[in-house]
C-alpha cells in the first residue's frame, strides 16, 4: 500500500532510532492508545512512534505525487472531453492528498522540503505501483478501479489511526478515493461493453495490474516484521493479509460481473472460509521492483527532479519579488 | 462507408454565428490542451494543481460551447467528433494558444495575454441574441477573473523577481507578443458575428487592452514590448504554425485510432 513499510531489513535497522525513550513515556503513551485517546502533535509520543509516522504519512503523500505521473500519461491523449475533465481532477484530487499528507507529516516536526528531498535522493521510498507503464487507455480505468480499490481498503481504517491528523486527512483522501474507485470501475465496464477491441483492451490491462495491486497491500504476514508494534499503537489496524483478503473478495465479483477474467488459476471461491483463495504472489518481483524501480521509476525520479529544478528559479523569483515588496511597504 | 471516413468530416458550417462559437471554443480547447501537458510536471506542487485548475475550466468551457453548436447546427455526431477529430486547417484558435511551455515564464506570459483578452472577448457576448451563449460567458468570466489575478501575479513576479526570471520574462515577451494583434484584429468573421447579433465588437478595446498590460509589464521589471514588432496571424483562418499539428496527434490520438466508439 502507499504507505506500507517498503524498507529492506537492513534499511529498517540502520534508520531505527537511537534515541531510548524514558520506559515510563512508552507505558504511559501505551495506556493513552489502549484508552482509545487520540494522538495530537504536541503531545508526548515516543520517538519510534513519530518516525514511524514521518516515514509512513510522506511515503504515502510520494506515493500521490508520483502517481500523477502514470496517470498524467494519458491527460493529453484521454479519448472525449469529459473523459480528459475526469483525469484532471482526479489527478488534481491525488495532488491535494499529496500537499494535505505532507502537511500532516509536517506536524511530527520535518519539513515537506526535507521529506521530497529524500523521495528525489532515492532515499525514500513510493508505492511500486506507480512503477508499472499505463501504455493504453484501459490502464487509466484499471488504475481506478483496482488501485484506487486497494488504496481505499487500506485506508479506511487509517481513519481511526491514533495520530490525529493523519486520521483526519484520511477521512477526506477515502471520501476521493471511492470516487475514483467507481470512476475507474465505470471506465473499465464501457470498455467491457464495447467492441471486441476494448473488451481486449481491458482484459490486456487487467492481466498486467493485477498482480502488481495485490503486491500493494505489501509483504504476506509471515514475512513483516514491523506489524505488531504498528497494531499495538494503533497505526494500523488489519494485517496486509487480512486487507488483500478483503479486496479480492471485493473485486472478484466485480471482474466476474464484467465478463473478464482474473489472471490468476488458482483463484477459486472457498466455501469454508467465505473467502477466495489465491495463488501465490511472486514477491521476488516485488522486492525487485523496489530494488531497481521496475519499468518506470527511473522515469519518475527523473520527471520528479525536473520538475523540482524547474521550481528553483521560479522559487527564488518569488522569494525575491516578496522581498523586494516588504523593502517598498516598509519604506512607504 | 468506414467509420473513419464517416467521421473526420465534422460538416463545414457558413453560419457566422457557428463560426465564431467553434473560435471560441477552439481557443479555449487548445490553450486548455496545452496547459494539461504540464498536469505531474509543474515547478511547484501547488502551481502544478493551478495550471490543472485553469485547464479544467478552459477545457470545460470549450466543451459548452461545442454542445450548443450542435443543439443549433448538426455538423457532427456529438462534442467529441467537433472538438477532436477535425483537420488541422480546420482548428480556428489564434496562434498564441498553441504557443509551447517553454518554462514557467512563457505559461504565465500566454495565459495573461490570453486571458485578459478574453475576458474583453466574452464581456462582449454577455449581450447576445443567443441567450446560452451569454449564459456560457457569463460563467466563464467568473473562471477568467481569477486566471487573469494569478497569472498576473506571477507575470509581476518574474518579472521583478531575479535577473534570471526577468530574463526569462524578456524572452517570452519576445516570442508571444508577435502573436497578440490576431486576436484582436476585427476580420470578416468578428465582424459578420458582430452582424448577427453574436457578439458586440470588443476588437475596439484593443488600445484599453495594449494600455493595461503594458502598465502590468512595465511594473513587471520595466518589461515593454517592442513597438514595431511585427503581428503574426493565421491561426483564426486555419493558417497554423509548427506547433498545432503536434497537439492533435497527441488529442486526437483516441478518436482517430478507434473511430466512431464509445469511452
Amino acid at each position: 500500500m502507499y504507505s506500507t513499510d517498503l524498507r529492506t531489513d537492513q534499511e529498517k535497522k540502520s534508520a531505527d532510532p537511537q534515541v531510548l525513550d524514558d520506559a515510563k513515556l512508552w507505558d504511559t503513551f501505551q495506556s493513552r492508545i489502549d484508552n482509545g485517546d487520540v494522538i495530537e502533535a504536541k503531545d508526548d509520543m515516543p520517538e519510534k512512534y513519530r518516525q514511524t509516522l514521518i516515514r509512513q504519512i510522506s511515503q504515502h503523500a510520494h506515493s500521490e505525487i508520483v502517481g500523477q505521473l502514470p496517470e498524467g500519461n494519458w491527460v493529453t491523449r484521454a479519448p472525449t472531453l469529459k473523459r480528459k475533465l475526469i483525469l484532471l481532477a482526479k489527478i488534481q484530487d491525488e495532488a491535494g492528498h499529496g500537499l494535505y499528507l505532507y502537511s500532516a507529516a509536517e506536524t511530527l516536526g520535518r519539513s515537506r522540503d526535507d521529506m521530497v528531498a529524500d523521495l528525489l535522493s532515492g532515499k525514500a521510498k513510493y508505492s511500486t505501483i506507480f512503477n508499472y507503464p499505463t501504455p493504453t487507455w484501459a490502464d487509466i480505468g484499471t488504475i481506478g478501479w483496482l488501485v484506487d480499490g486497494a488504496a481505499v481498503t487500506n485506508q479506511i481504517p487509517l481513519c481511526r489511526c491514533s495520530y490525529g491528523p493523519y486520521a483526519r486527512a484520511m477521512v477526506r483522501v477515502c471520501k476521493e478515493e471511492s470516487f475514483h474507485q467507481r470512476q475507474g470501475y465505470e471506465i473499465v465496464t464501457v470498455l467491457a461493453q464495447g467492441t471486441l477491441a476494448q473488451k481486449a483492451l481491458a482484459q490486456d490491462s487487467l492481466n498486467r495490474f493485477w498482480w502488481p495491486s495485490l503486491m500493494m497491500f505489501g509483504p504476506s504476514d509471515s514475512a513483516s516484521t514491523h506489524s505488531s508494534q504498528n497494531m499495538k499503537w494503533k497505526i494500523k489496524r488489519h494485517s496486509n493479509d487480512e486487507l488483500r483478503q478483503r479486496f479480492v473478495d471485493a473485486t472478484v465479483p466485480q471482474a466476474e460481473f464484467l465478463g473478464l477474467s482474473i489472471p490468476d488459476a488458482d483463484m477459486r471461491w472457498n466455501e469454508e472460509r467465505g473467502s477466495y483463495d489465491h495463488g501465490e504472489i511472486n514477491w521476488d518481483e516485488f522486492w525487485a521492483v523496489i530494488k531497481d524501480g521496475g519499468i518506470c521509476g527511473k522515469d519518475r525520479i527523473r520527471a520528479r527532479r525536473a520538475a523540482a529544478k524547474d521550481g528553483q528559479w521560479v522559487r527564488a523569483a518569488a522569494h525575491a519579488y516578496a522581498q523586494k515588496q516588504e523593502t517598498k511597504e516598509r519604506v512607504a | 462507408m468506414p467509420a473513419l471516413e464517416k467521421y473526420i468530416g465534422a460538416k463545414h458550417t457558413r453560419n457566422p454565428h457557428t463560426i465564431y462559437m467553434l473560435r471560441l471554443a477552439d481557443n479555449a480547447l487548445i490553450l486548455g490542451q496545452r496547459l494539461s501537458e504540464m498536469c505531474g510536471h509543474g515547478p511547484e506542487m501547488e502551481l502544478d494543481m493551478a495550471m490543472t485548475n485553469m485547464s479544467l475550466d478552459l477545457i470545460g468551457q470549450a466543451k459548452l460551447l461545442f454542445e450548443h453548436i450542435l443543439t443549433l447546427e448538426d455538423l457532427a455526431p456529438n462534442a467529441d467528433v467537433l472538438a477532436l477529430t477535425r483537420p488541422l486547417e480546420r482548428y480556428s484558435n489564434c496562434l498564441l494558444v498553441a504557443q509551447p511551455n517553454v518554462d514557467f515564464a512563457h505559461i504565465m506570459l500566454r495565459q495573461f495575454l490570453f486571458s485578459s483578452m478574453q475576458k474583453r472577448q466574452y464581456e462582449a457576448l454577455l449581450n447576445s441574441n443567443d441567450s446560452t451563449l451569454a449564459a456560457i460567458a457569463e460563467k466563464s468570466l467568473k473562471e477568467i477573473a481569477y486566471h487573469i489575478r494569478f497569472a498576473k501575479g506571477w507575470v509581476l513576479r518574474l518579472g521583478d523577481g531575479t535577473k534570471e526570471s526577468r530574463d526569462r520574462m524578456a524572452d517570452a515577451l519576445s516570442c508571444l507578443w508577435r502573436f497578440t494583434g490576431e486576436m484582436f484584429t476585427c476580420d470578416a468573421r468578428v465582424a459578420d458575428a458582430v452582424e448577427a447579433g453574436t457578439s458586440s465588437d470588443f476588437t475596439k478595446t484593443y488600445s484599453d487592452w495594449k494600455l493595461e498590460v503594458k502598465t502590468i509589464l512595465s511594473e513587471a521589471g520595466g518589461l515593454t514590448p517592442h513597438e514595431n514588432t511585427r503581428m503574426i496571424m493565421g491561426g483564426h483562418f486555419g493558417q497554423h504554425d509548427d506547433n498545432l499539428g503536434h497537439i492533435l496527434s497527441d488529442m486526437q490520438f483516441m478518436q482517430l485510432s478507434y473511430p466512431g466508439l464509445e469511452w
